[in-house]
């Protein structure tokens, strides 16, 4: 299904739709007072889109930087080209520790490469550790959010859920009480895991350490009482020196959830004494979309979340309608790349207004490789309807005569013509909405009356 | 060719532009850092207690088992470091010493050196983190600068108790790790 078939879904259970909007306008609002507090805010959103800029130019030697001073620290570095390539990483390592059960914690990157299909398949039981994620968990969904993995879903059908899974008691809906039953069969899987995997928010190529931001502390729990840790991290997530974390970090909560930090921000450099870290290095993807010039940056994500908080269309469609890993304004940015043809709808899932660009904090212009991916799948996909009816407007600005009779024609039309011939399936703007009543006379009409 | 050498080889086949990094600079921050960390860690959901306050709560004894490696709180501790920290899933309150705070948001510096064992502040059901006063600086720029080349294995930043908001975004303290943090400042 499309966007836009996937969004009336959505928006069938409008309580629920008006709940997520309101919600997630709620995050964008912290974040903006949180930034507001921050008088060097616009300095550091500068700072960090040409720290990645120099990262996106030298990717190959920070790369290698990277490697070699992990090694050197004691950590096992792996490459993998695509997400079949990783996931068999992942599985050796687990084999080679004759280890049948895991617990993650939050990586976008596992998800995109759909490890935990891959792994139940090889019969190998995984946990996710984050709330959010646990509970998407158990209802067999992906996240709808890549910061908040449950934001679709409200306390009752958590509930109900727990009482299906953890036995927690019919009809306590208090989150209070949900999240201990969480942390109660969640700290018994921490307890016996062997191999804990986690995602990366930031690789040091000067230090070859890596960075790990939880509020849970659920990657800590897993990867500190584990006896190996294997962390996914794709290419692009690698910065040049230790002192750019600064930069980093003081952006990275404040545009996610609107707090200053995170409160756990763990520095791996090597592994605990007679224990094992691995890290895979993933492209999937991202040379090929490093060799695209104007979606290049995209690559510069730090995965807040922000643009997704603040866009209208995201916040009154939800995560699922994108049909994609990472959704919202820059997962119609990065999808594309990865599947043209699946994800063609996703670039026109937009209003242009530019608000995800506003918020970013490396200042990735969004809005407007939403309008150049648009061009690129017009271009592959020939004329649309919508492209004629821009042609026939384009006709009727041109002649002053016929712009003066098409309005006409339209308040009659719009005033007499039956509803099922206006909000026709052709005129997708027409769902969900009403058209405002129409005027009797045009503007030009009323000015000539009264200001002649 | 090796995935390793064939996406070396893609990226370095592009010839992109290189661009300058830029210098970071001396950004500014609180006056009162002091009145900033304690701000902060409150804005963190976690507490600021005097040492007095400390030793009222641990004399309560609603601590049961206490592992401590600072030493104004070690006759409280009646728990050894252990060799497999898996022992220390029913340990009540770990007291450990924090390297230094940052002001603008209440996080603190500990590593390796301070921990002993990395799982220390996750498994413990509460945690205190005393620091010194004269450690606080003020952003995360000065952090970085104070941590410089230290080499540990592991480091991180606590900024507060475990905390979660992913049922219906109501805040609730106390996820995976400590339900508490209580920071000392001497």
């Amino acid at each position: 299904m499309s966007h836009p078939q996937e969004a009336t879904e959505f928006l069938k259970d409008s309580a629920k739709s008006r709940w997520h909007d309101d919600t997630l306008w709620f995050i964008r609002d912290k974040r903006d007072k949180m930034s507001h507090s921050v008088p060097e805010w616009e300095d550091l959103r500068d700072l960090a889109s040409s720290i990645k800029d120099n990262v996106l130019g030298n990717l190959a030697d920070y790369l290698e930087e990277f490697e070699r001073n992990a090694t050197k620290n004691g950590i096992k570095v792996h490459w993998a080209a695509d997400a079949q390539e990783h996931n068999e990483i992942v599985l050796s390592i687990l084999k080679e520790k004759e280890c049948k059960a895991i617990v993650k914690s939050k990586s976008i990157l596992t998800e995109e490469c759909h490890l935990n299909p891959f792994l139940e398949k090889n019969e190998i039981e995984v946990v996710d550790t984050d709330l959010g994620e646990r509970i998407v968990q158990f209802l067999g969904q992906p996240p709808s959010h890549i910061v908040l993995p449950a934001i679709h879903l409200k306390k009752g059908e958590i509930s109900e859920l727990f009482h299906e899974k953890l036995n927690t008691e019919k009809g306590n809906e208090d989150p209070y009480y949900l999240t201990q039953a969480a942390r109660h069969h969640l700290r018994e899987k921490f307890l016996a895991a062997k191999v804990a995997i986690t995602g990366v928010n930031f690789g040091v190529a000067e230090t070859g350490e890596f960075v790990v931001c939880t509020n849970e502390g659920n990657a800590d729990m897993g990867v500190h009482l584990a006896d190996t840790h294997i962390a996914c991290m794709g290419i692009e997530k690698i910065i040049p020196k230790r002192t750019h974390l600064g930069v980093f970090l003081r952006l990275l909560a404040r545009s996610a959830t609107g707090q200053n930090i995170t409160n756990y921000n763990s520095h791996f450099r090597s592994p605990e004494k007679g224990k094992e870290i691995h890290i895979i290095l993933v492209d999937n993807g991202r040379t090929a979309q490093l060799g695209r010039e104007n979606f290049r940056d995209s690559l510069k994500c730090i995965r807040c979340g922000a643009c997704m908080n603040t866009c209208p269309i995201y916040r009154r469609s939800g995560g699922f309608s994108y049909k994609s890993t990472v959704p919202g304004p820059i997962g119609s940015i990065l999808s594309p790349g990865l599947d043209l043809q699946k994800h063609s709808s996703l670039p026109f899932a937009s209003t242009l207004c530019g608000s995800c660009t506003d918020v970013c904090p490396v200042k990735i212009n969004i809005h407007e490789q939403l309008y150049l991916w648009r061009q690129e799948i017009t271009k592959a996909q020939g004329t649309s309807v919508k492209e004629l009816s821009m042609m026939l407007g384009n006709g009727v600005f041109k002649s002053p005569l016929a712009y003066n009779y098409s309005g006409k024609i339209m308040r009659l039309a719009l005033k007499n013509l039956p509803k099922s011939l206006i909000y026709n399936p052709l005129n997708v703007w027409g769902k969900q909405r009403d058209l405002p009543a129409v005027p009797k006379e045009s503007f030009k009409e009323w000015y000539q009356k009264n200001r002649s | 060719m090796s995935s390793r050498d064939s996406i070396l080889g893609k990226i370095r086949s592009l010839k992109l532009a290189q661009k300058p990094l830029p210098e970071i600079p001396d950004f500014k921050g609180a006056a009162d850092l002091l009145q900033a960390f304690c701000t902060s860690i409150i804005g963190n959901k976690g507490e600021i207690l005097s040492t007095e306050e400390l030793v009222k709560k641990l004399e309560s004894g609603i601590y049961p088992l206490v592992y401590s490696t600072d030493d104004t709180f070690e006759k409280f501790s009646n728990q050894a470091l252990p060799v497999d920290v898996h022992s220390f899933s029913k340990l009540d309150l770990a007291i450990l010493k924090g390297q230094f705070g940052v002001a603008e948001n209440g996080a603190i510096w500990l590593d390796d050196s301070e921990l002993r064992l990395r799982a220390i502040p996750f498994i413990t059901e509460h945690l205190v983190i005393v620091i010194s006063r004269d450690s606080l600086v003020t952003t995360m720029h000065q952090a970085y600068d104070r941590i410089g080349d230290q080499h540990s294995g592991f480091g991180l930043f606590i900024a507060g108790p475990s905390k979660t908001a992913d049922i219906e975004q109501s805040l609730v303290i106390g996820a995976h790790g400590a339900k508490s943090l209580m920071v000392v400042l001497i």
